[in-house]
């Protein structure tokens, strides 16, 4: 990293490219938060649909791989994994796996934070702490990346 | 409740496929180019992208019967590994920086897992 030959131009665009990395699969954590919620709210009226049947409210895996194709909810939560893995993909060319992969772990902590707010699951210490530490580990791999 | 052996099982075998996948997502993007060829042609992302959602159905698989503060956790073997091959496919340096920050990762995940497992 910090060769004596190196340009400090070429550095700097390298930094750069590398922060738009980060930046990219930060963004990319939303767009899976929004995929998980829009698919748990598909998969719930599913689930609502079936309670009037023989089922019970329980998804056959048939119910659920023709869900995903009929269910306007389910099938635009899987089109953001589509757009999720280009967006991936685009940054993993500028930046190092070893920080990039580690970070969508940020979507658990947006997850969480729906469930709480969307689907009335309860907060508690425990997911708080798990919350909070999460985004302290985020925020060192990403800022102590592209430095 | 308990979890099973079968849930651990799928679950860690859910999580070393992701981190392959990872390897041929990153190995695919590396050979990525302004020309169109370089997508259509390209056999690593094809295969990144299977095993990631062969990966994912496992994990969906694994994750649906047993309890969540022992299954949650086991995500993040999946982020060793990959620190673990990024070195050693790619050259990319483990420093103190990126050990501490999927450190906290870790732990923050676990103490999520059971969090999420309290209700």
């Amino acid at each position: 990293m910090s060769s004596v030959t190196t340009l400090p131009e070429v550095r700097i665009v390298d930094a750069d490219k590398r922060r738009r990395a980060v930046l990219i699969v930060v963004g990319c954590t939303l767009i899976i938060a929004a995929a998980q919620y829009l698919i748990k709210l598909g998969a719930n009226q599913l689930s609502a649909q079936q309670q009037h049947s023989i089922h019970g409210g329980t998804i056959s895996a048939q119910a659920a791989i023709v869900g995903i194709f009929t269910n306007p909810s389910i099938f635009s939560g899987y089109c953001l994994y589509a757009v999720f893995t280009v967006l991936f993909v685009f940054a993993l060319r500028d930046g190092e796996l070893s920080v990039l992969y580690p970070l969508i772990s940020l979507g658990y902590v947006w997850v969480a934070i729906i469930g709480v707010l969307a689907f009335h699951e309860p907060m508690n210490p425990l997911k708080l702490t798990g919350i909070a530490i999460i985004m302290a580990g985020v925020t060192v791999l990403g800022r102590g990346s592209t430095k | 409740m308990t979890t099973p052996a079968s849930s651990i099982v799928l679950v860690l075998v859910a999580a070393l496929i992701g981190s392959f996948g990872a390897i041929f997502l990153k190995s695919g993007a590396n050979a990525l180019t302004k020309h169109w060829t370089s997508v259509a042609y390209n056999w690593r992302l094809a295969v990144g992208i299977m095993t990631y959602l062969l990966s994912s159905v496992l994990f969906v698989k694994g994750m649906s019967n047993g309890e969540l503060s022992v299954l949650f956790p086991m995500v993040s073997v999946g982020y060793i590994c990959t620190l673990l091959w990024s070195h050693l496919f790619f050259q990319e340096r483990v420093t103190h920086v990126k050990l501490a920050g999927v450190g906290l990762i870790l732990v923050g995940i676990v103490f999520l897992g059971f969090g999420n497992a309290a209700h």
